[in-house]
């Protein structure tokens, strides 16, 4: 049977396919369940999760721009506790991995939240450092290696579970981030998340999102976010999960070959719901056009 | 709720920027439910989500206004078209279950989800339509209401001014709202003095349609709750309105 073809190990985790849905863009699962086949995918990444929960942001949280959107949601969450009580097992239900997104705005949230994951039934967690860190003023864990390993290295400490960092293209320097990512102890990384961005209300003569920024996604970053996967795999030995502006099943390809294992879809599933499965029968139909009979022959070809 | 491509049955001007579309939908809908809409392929990305004016016979009813760049591509459509749509999103409301006197008051294409609400009640139905300009789609309602008020702000040929001001929640049992936030909130305000029931329909902007990204939320007595799916329709007296 040719479905084997598509299979990934990463993390030690087994994937049927390559292909994930993006923390954020897919809720718990079950807000797609019926409109697509969810036990299809190659896994599901929750929504941010915080150890309190969250409110998120006040007034506009979506703005359409020329190809992508931004969003300013602000982690509106429920909480790890409520997490686990209440969405956990729905979402196992899919029977396919279940990766949890991790935020925090201190790095003892971050350890918390990470301890009482540990004791679950998760398959990995996805550290998410794209976060306002409350202590540096609001700035994001993610845009400083020094202070993101040290996340990473206080995580690593608390939990067995695979950890992939997932990075923020606004960082200093994404190789070396990603680089000290891993000597912290980091299993795996993905990237990337949303660019900083903005827009302006030209009738009110004032921008969009009251946090001024806001974070843009979208069919427009992959260009870039492909140029930092390329980079980041180039530079690291652990397995990388790419993705930003995934659209269709040859972007997919793309980044495959630019060294990703596993890629996630995020703002496709809102352009298209059912995007993610015709990306992983996109992909099949390519491997058996082009007689490539596992995705070993092509990762990382470039 | 379902993702499917439907064909466009017909697409009618009614005025200016108003037009009704008609897509061949199968669907069982509850009024105050809508769809997300989507007549292109690469841009703009998002669907857009526009209430069901009517449904019958197979055949779904939209009314909208054309604002920007996706309501001008629908515009646009003709018979035989494809448009992929998601839905029927929302909670809607059980119409069956109102009795009494009832009152729908809207502003401005705030009427498009009201004609499906008319025809499901089974009270005495009159209805307050506010206008910038001249009224539309009024006489679809004549067979499901029994007074119609229209009030606008420029054509003289009727009230001069809000509907708010013409309407007495006093004489109903209850009331049902859609319209701009400014407008809703003046009419729940006015329905708390008597205690009179009040209905609103909610918008916001919408990414996913479904209940997944957030993006759609506004705020309530009980905390954020997302437009699409714990919403449209939501108690006025629950939300908690901006400004
Ligand atoms: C539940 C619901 C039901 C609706 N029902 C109707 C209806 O029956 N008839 C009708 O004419 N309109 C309705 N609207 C409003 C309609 O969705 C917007 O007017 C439309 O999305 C504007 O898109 P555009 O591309 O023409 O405008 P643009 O300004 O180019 O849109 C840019 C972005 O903003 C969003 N947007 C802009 N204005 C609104 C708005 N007022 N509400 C929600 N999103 C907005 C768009 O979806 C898009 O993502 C409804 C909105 C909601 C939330
Ligand atoms: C509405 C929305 C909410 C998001 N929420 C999260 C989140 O909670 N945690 C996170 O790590 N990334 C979040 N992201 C980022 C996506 O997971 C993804 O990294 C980004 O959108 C780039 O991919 P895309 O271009 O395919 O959407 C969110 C994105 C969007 C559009
Ligand atoms: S539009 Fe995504 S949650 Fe409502």
């Amino acid at each position: 049977m040719w479905f084997s073809v598509l299979n990934v190990k990463f993390c030690g985790v087994d994937f049927k396919n390559p292909v994930l849905v993006a923390s954020g863009t897919f809720g718990f699962g079950v807000e797609y369940d019926g409109i697509i086949d969810i036990t299809r995918l190659g896994g599901l990444i929750t929504k941010g999760l915080t150890l309190n929960k969250k409110e998120g942001n006040e007034g506009v949280r979506i703005h359409e721009v020329r190809g992508g959107m931004l969003n300013s949601i602000g982690l509106q969450n429920p909480g790890i506790d409520e997490f686990i009580e209440k969405h956990l097992q729905r979402m196992k239900e899919f029977k396919v991995p279940i990766i949890v997104n991790l935020g925090g705005s201190s790095i003892e949230d971050y350890v918390k939240g990470a301890e009482i994951l540990d004791k679950t039934e998760i398959d990995m967690i996805e550290l998410n450092i794209s976060c306002p860190n409350v202590k540096e003023g609001g700035m994001n864990f993610g845009i400083k290696s020094s202070i993101a390993k040290e996340v990473v290295n206080r995580v690593r400490e608390v939990t067995k579970k695979p950890i992939m960092v997932k990075l923020s293209p606004n960082a200093e320097d994404i190789v070396d981030m990603a680089v000290k990512c891993v000597e912290a102890g980091a299993d795996a990384i993905s990237l990337v998340n949303t660019f900083k961005g903005m827009a302006v209300d030209i009738y009110k003569r004032k921008p969009v999102f009251n946090n001024i920024f806001a974070g843009y996604s979208g069919p427009a970053i992959k260009p870039i976010a492909l140029r930092m996967v390329y980079e980041v795999s180039k530079a690291v030995d652990v397995p990388v999960c790419g993705l930003g502006g995934i659209v269709d099943y040859k972007d997919a390809i793309e980044f495959i070959m630019a060294g990703a294992y596993l890629i996630q879809i995020g703002t496709a599933n809102f352009i298209n719901p059912r995007a993610s499965i015709e990306i992983i029968e996109g992909i099949e139909k390519f491997m058996i056009e082009q007689n490539i009979k596992s995705l070993d022959e092509i990762r990382g070809i470039i | 709720m379902e993702y499917k491509e439907v064909l466009v049955y017909s697409n009618v001007k009614v005025q200016d920027d108003i037009y009704v579309l008609s897509l061949e939908i199968e669907d069982d809908v509850r009024a105050g439910q809508f769809y997300m809409l989507k007549a292109w392929e690469e841009e703009p990305i998002l669907a857009r989500p526009i209430s069901v004016h009517s449904s019958e016979n197979g055949i779904v009813k939209f009314a909208y206004q054309v604002k920007g760049r996706g309501t001008k591509i629908l515009s646009s459509l003709k018979a035989e078209d494809k448009v992929y749509v998601l839905g029927p999103v929302g909670n809607g409301l059980y119409t069956e279950k109102f009795k009494g006197k009832i009152a729908l008051i809207s502003g401005g294409i705030g009427i498009a989800p009201m004609l499906q609400i008319a025809k499901g009640l089974e009270g005495e139905v009159d209805l307050y339509a506010g206008f910038n300009k001249s009224p539309y789609l009024i006489d679809e309602f004549k067979k499901y209401c029994k007074n119609i008020h229209i009030a606008s702000e420029r054509d003289t040929a009727y009230y001069r001014g809000f509907i708010t001001e013409i309407f007495n929640p006093f004489e109903y049992n209850i009331v049902i709202c859609c319209g701009p936030e400014p407008m809703m909130k003046r009419v729940v305000d006015m329905c708390k003095i008597y205690a009179t029931p009040v209905y609103v329909l909610m918008e916001n902007k919408m990414a996913c349609g479904v209940g997944a990204c957030l993006g759609c939320t506004c705020n309530t007595k009980e905390g954020k709750k997302r437009v699409c799916v714990d919403g449209p329709v939501f108690k006025g007296t629950d939300v908690v309105f901006s400004a």
